[in-house]
């Protein structure tokens, strides 16, 4: 785990620059409780908050290279999944811009496929949609049902996805989304979902993409997860980058902060943490995006 | 330092070098982080949520053709997956529509219009309609009702709502099967008129593609189009002589909205289709003028859609 880092240290290409990104969500707010009160706003012409707007970001930069993997952690409604989607093009920033090579794509426990279809059906609907061609997705269906694990406990995936359980539809999203080696890839509390065998594979196949000079943005509260495959994080408040660095000097400083300590991750068996303070590498980029906004 | 960084240092004052005598003209923009920016063009990297060239887009919605019949498919497959009679419905639906219609202005109004073969008139032009008109119904939500996808996965997005069209085009084969039955058992010949039938549903089908592509756009924003449309595409059917013919109305009208009812792109593909099926229906126009404004809408209706769609690319997903 630790090699392959030394030797890219000197061949550190970006594949994601966010610059001073604001995110504004326009929410149509909660609507009229009855028709009478709906038509007294419209004659009154009282806005009574119907579009509302929420700052998610507001004003985050930071650039991440090939081969990284990097935790996203934050309180509920820090702006997590809000910046995910934005690198990923599908929320547009209102201020400042995300930079990237290729398309990222997300891959989150929302992404909804077809429920009414089988999970076969969803595994070739899924990977055209991310543009592999109709021999590659031949190819590699077969793969995607095995990996998701699917059908371990029986012929499922010629069922509806609407009959599989939480835990089965993340995992074979997870297992689609996964098929690709995606330059970038975002991952949006996949992990957490699935057994402990699951959750063991994605780690594997995170690690990975990883090595395919992809960039792996992951997003958990589990923070187990994060350790595991990370070493870089960036904590995320109200909007605002908190800490970026090591992922075990922001994850200390998180628990800190969030005073009731979170179950010491350390206690859990599966693979090692990544080592701490590994070559040069984390630290200065910690360094560089500290000083990134201040130059300014 | 490594060197990515170090590139992200050199990269801003390489233009500054050269013209090191010049006043400071080159002054960064105060609230944008430099280095950030450089080190993105630098590296080639380019700014995401932008839209694609009209060219660009074209290819790209090309190399997503499998997807666009898969998905397309998919649809059409899962709208019968909870019925027990699974797709046989794609027939029943148009048969029991027609029956009920029969049974109404068959049989309860014995509505003639001078026309022979009343049944057969009406229930061309109803299957007709409903094409267009679940098109335009479908495509409202087309965007908005698959957000989920839309947020998860890039792709053009017009595959959806060209998707729609194919998934439509399909369900209008099996009424077209349907109601060349109905057109034989009703008394009219099989003629080789007949095969006007293609590229006159051909056509609409291109028209319907442009139409789903305007209101998928409309209907991405607008969320209350998806409660209003159905009252305004049951306005269009009333006036695109579905239940009678042009005719009886277009003579009480002042001439220029009696031209523009004959216009009226629903009523030319009608009576297409009409004209292909039934011996001697009474038209509206000529059959040279209504292939003449049925390929001219086809054309317009897609180009103009198509371009409309496209320039909305980036705020698909917004929700």
């Amino acid at each position: 785990m630790g090699e392959p880092r030394t030797g890219q240290t000197y061949t550190r290409v970006p594949s994601v620059v966010v610059d001073d990104l604001h995110v504004v969500y326009r929410v149509l707010g909660p609507v009229a409780s009855s028709p009478v009160a709906a038509l007294k706003r419209i004659v009154t012409g009282r806005r009574s908050g119907a579009i509302r707007e929420v700052h998610a970001i507001r004003g985050v930069s930071f650039a991440a290279y090939e081969g990284d993997a990097i935790g996203l952690i934050g309180s509920n409604g820090s702006g997590k999944s809000t910046l995910l989607r934005a690198i990923a093009g599908l929320l547009p920033a209102s201020r400042g811009t995300v930079y990237t090579k290729r398309q990222p794509s997300l891959l989150g426990v929302n992404a909804v496929l077809l429920n009414d279809l089988s999970g076969d059906r969803n595994v070739v609907l899924g990977c055209l949609a991310m543009g592999m061609s109709r021999s590659e997705v031949r190819a590699k269906a077969g793969e995607i049902v095995e990996f998701s694990g699917i059908n371990e406990q029986g012929d499922f995936s010629s069922l509806p996805m609407r009959t599989y359980s939480s835990g089965m539809a993340a995992r074979l999203r997870f297992a689609i989304a996964a098929a690709k080696s995606h330059d970038v890839l975002l991952i949006d509390e996949a992990l957490a979902t699935g057994d402990a065998q699951f959750r063991r594979r994605s780690e594997e196949r995170v690690q990975e993409l990883r090595e395919g000079a992809g960039t792996v943005f992951l997003v958990s509260h589990q923070l187990s997860t994060i350790q595991a495959s990370c070493e870089r994080t960036i904590w995320l408040e109200a909007g605002l980058i908190r800490m970026d660095g090591p992922t075990d000097e922001v994850i200390a400083a998180y628990e800190e902060f969030a005073k009731e300590p979170v179950k010491k991750p350390s206690a859990r068996g599966g693979p090692p943490a990544a080592p701490p303070g590994t070559p040069a590498v984390a630290p200065q980029t910690r360094g560089k995006h500290r000083a990134a906004p201040a130059d300014a | 330092m490594t060197w990515g960084q170090e590139a992200a240092r050199s990269w801003r004052p390489q233009p500054n070098d050269d013209t090191i005598m010049m006043p400071p003209v080159v002054v960064p923009p105060v609230e944008t982080p430099p280095s950030l920016a450089d080190l993105a063009n630098g590296y080639g990297l380019i700014p995401a949520g932008t839209r694609p060239s009209l060219r660009a887009y074209t290819r790209q919605l090309w190399r997503y053709r499998h997807f666009i019949f898969s998905y397309a498919n998919a649809r059409l497959a899962a709208s019968f997956n909870t019925a027990r009679l699974g797709r046989l419905w794609q027939v029943l639906t148009p048969l029991t529509n027609a029956a009920v219609y029969y049974l109404i202005f068959g049989v309860v109004l014995d509505t003639r219009d001078g026309v022979p073969n009343f049944i057969a008139y009406l229930c061309t032009g109803l299957f007709v309609f409903t094409f267009t008109q679940h098109v335009v119904l479908s495509g409202v939500q087309a965007i908005s009702g698959q957000l989920g996808l839309v947020r998860a996965v890039q792709f053009p997005r017009a595959a959806l709502p060209i998707a729609l069209t194919l998934t439509h085009l399909q369900t209008l084969v099996a009424s077209i099967a349907v109601l060349a039955g109905i057109v034989v058992l009703t008394g009219d010949p099989v003629t080789i008129d007949w095969l006007y039938l293609i590229p006159a549903l051909l056509l609409q089908a291109v028209f319907n593609t442009g139409l789903a592509l305007t209101v998928a756009r409309l209907g991405a924003r607008l969320t209350d189009l998806r409660q209003l449309m159905p009252y305004v595409m049951r306005t269009w059917m009333y006036g695109s002589g579905v239940f009678y013919s042009v005719a009886v109305f277009a003579e009480h009208l002042p001439p220029v909205a009696a031209t523009l009812v004959r216009a009226n792109p629903m009523l030319v593909y009608i009576e297409l289709a009409r004209d292909a099926l039934l011996v001697s229906p009474p038209l509206a126009s000529s059959p040279m003028q209504l292939w003449v404004l049925a390929v001219g809408w086809a054309a317009l209706a897609c180009f103009g859609g198509y371009v409309f769609f496209w320039r909305g690319e980036p705020e698909y997903g917004r929700g």
